[in-house]
């Protein structure tokens, strides 16, 4: 702040005070040459103003409230520039960035400020540090049989995961069921830790142009059939013809490429449901299906607990 | 009587509005003048940029449908809102809001940081009706929004009124705005401004 608008800040804020105190007691004078409790004159259907003086509690309190704001822009910042006797401040309101964000917790503790929310994260971190430090080292498998882990990453999936893939973990269409053991994106530990840290995106592409409407129907038969399913023969033998465009990735015998995403088409496992509809509408218009990163947002430590869980539970079924 | 120079504020009106005026306007002008010179409430953060045209209209229809009623989009420097939305919001990923939406109800979770978290997908099921994702939800379904397209008439109009007010849009940003709007529906605009949200605080 310019220390013009600083003193601009000072000036009217303890002139307000000052002439607020010279206020007070220019009240507490009687000017009038009336006694006090006397009439001052008024008087309307039976009622008469009284002379009476300001009452004491009331002007006391007032006193104390000016002490009390007097004492605060003393030891808080609110006088322009002046930051207080405490050096108190809530949080680094100037970063522009989260990298400058962490600097000036940096540099506010090299200053020796009082920043309420650095300190806050400090004291966490002096309770929960040492927690997820332990987890930090242990393999991804071994936090899967970690009673305590499993805890901690049942409430980070409640919070963070549960909103696409439910509370139960079981998902619902276009939203991947995690306790079935089926991961598109591989299900090791290594796997699951990769689609957290960094995020996934699927790329079906539409196939209406290049199928027709035709086309649609038949390869839907035959991917139908790959999962064992009762279909009209001619057309999922006609579809089985085509279906080389669809071999790019999910494989000559269907069964899907994990470094694409593309699922196993041979298994009972639909994202987007399992009906010759549901499964045309793939073709006919693709699928994007996305899964956000969450590296940046919860932080490795965490990501590798929730990877534990997302493990644990996978073999549910 | 003559004394008595209460009466002056007691018995004219025109005395105490003065009076009265200028007491109220001391605050005014020691908490909200001098930030109108700050640097801090006018140098944006590093990522920001202006919303697009569709994120400008998605932004109109958060405005419309009263969405600010119930979501705020100001995470406080408590790490009980950090550990669940994120940094704080801070003031230079804001000075390009006319009018700020930052609210003060959450019946619904802050949404300054919502961007990037959820999938358009997502957004489009939760918005037609939340509890498809969400069963504990007690959000109202807005199903009409993937019904009304939008016909980018005034968009351009909106970007200019912005552009005067400081925003820096280019000329080519705000010719090519029908074209960029035409056509979509007000739920693609919505979820195209909910995904910006907080994105540019990297």
């Amino acid at each position: 702040m310019s220390s013009f608008w600083s003193w601009w800040i000072i000036v009217l804020t303890l002139g307000t005070l000052v002439g607020i105190a010279i206020l007070l007691r220019w009240n507490m004078k009687n000017f009038t040459d009336v006694e006090e409790g006397e009439s001052m004159g008024h008087e309307f259907d039976g009622i008469i103003e009284l002379n009476n003086p300001l009452p004491t509690w009331w002007t006391v309190l007032f006193w104390l409230c000016l002490a009390w704001g007097l004492l605060y822009l003393i030891f808080y910042p609110g006088l322009g520039n002046f930051k207080g006797l405490l050096g108190w401040q809530s949080s680094n309101q100037h970063v522009l960035s989260i990298e400058e964000s962490k600097q000036a917790i940096v540099d506010a503790r090299e200053a020796g400020l009082n920043v309420e929310y650095d300190r806050e994260l400090a004291r966490a971190d002096a309770v929960y540090g040492p927690i997820f430090q332990q987890y930090a080292s242990m393999e991804i498998e071994a936090i899967a049989e970690d009673p305590d882990a499993l805890r901690i990453g049942q409430r980070l999936f409640l919070q963070n995961c549960a909103q696409c893939h439910g509370s139960d973990a079981r998902g619902s269409s276009g939203f991947p069921n995690l306790t079935d053991g089926v991961f598109n994106w591989g299900g090791t530990p290594e796997h699951i830790y990769t689609t957290l840290m960094e995020g996934r995106r699927a790329q079906m592409p539409a196939f209406l142009e290049q199928l027709g409407e035709q086309g649609i129907t038949e390869v839907a038969s035959y991917v139908l059939s790959l999962s064992g399913r009762t279909v009209d023969r001619d057309l999922a033998r006609a579809g089985e013809q085509k279906f080389a465009v669809c071999a790019a990735c999910h494989g000559q015998d269907g069964k899907g490429n994990i470094a694409l995403g593309s699922p196993d088409l041979t298994n009972n496992v639909w994202l987007y449901g399992s009906s010759q509809r549901a499964v045309e509408e793939t073709l006919r218009y693709g699928r994007n299906g996305v899964m956000p990163a969450w590296g940046e947002i919860l932080g490795e430590d965490k990501v590798k607990i929730l990877s534990g869980y997302v493990l644990s539970i996978s073999a549910e079924d | 009587m003559s004394k008595n120079k209460h009466e002056k504020v007691e018995k004219h009106v025109g005395w105490l509005a003065v009076l009265a005026i200028i007491a109220i306007s001391i605050g005014g002008l020691v908490e909200i003048t001098p930030l109108l010179f700050q640097k801090q409430v006018q140098e944006p953060v590093r990522d920001l940029k202006p919303y697009t045209a569709l994120q400008l209209e998605g932004r109109d229809i958060y405005i419309r449908e009263g969405c600010v009623g119930c979501h705020s989009q100001m995470i406080r420097p408590f790490r009980a809102e950090t550990e669940r939305y994120g940094h704080y919001s801070v003031a230079g990923e804001s000075v390009w809001e006319h009018p700020f939406l930052w609210g003060s109800k959450r019946t619904g979770p802050d949404l300054a940081r919502v961007g990037e978290r959820y999938s358009d997908e997502w957004h489009y099921v939760h918005l037609m009706n939340p509890r498809a994702v969400v069963p504990e939800s007690n959000m109202p379904g807005y199903p009409w929004l993937a019904e009304n397209t939008l016909d980018g008439k005034i968009t351009a109009r909106k970007m200019r009124a912005f552009q005067t007010l400081g925003v820096p849009y280019s000329d080519e940003d705000i010719e090519g705005a029908q074209e960029a709007v035409q056509g979509k529906t007000e739920m693609e605009a919505l979820i195209a401004y909910l995904q910006s949200l907080g994105t540019a605080l990297r």
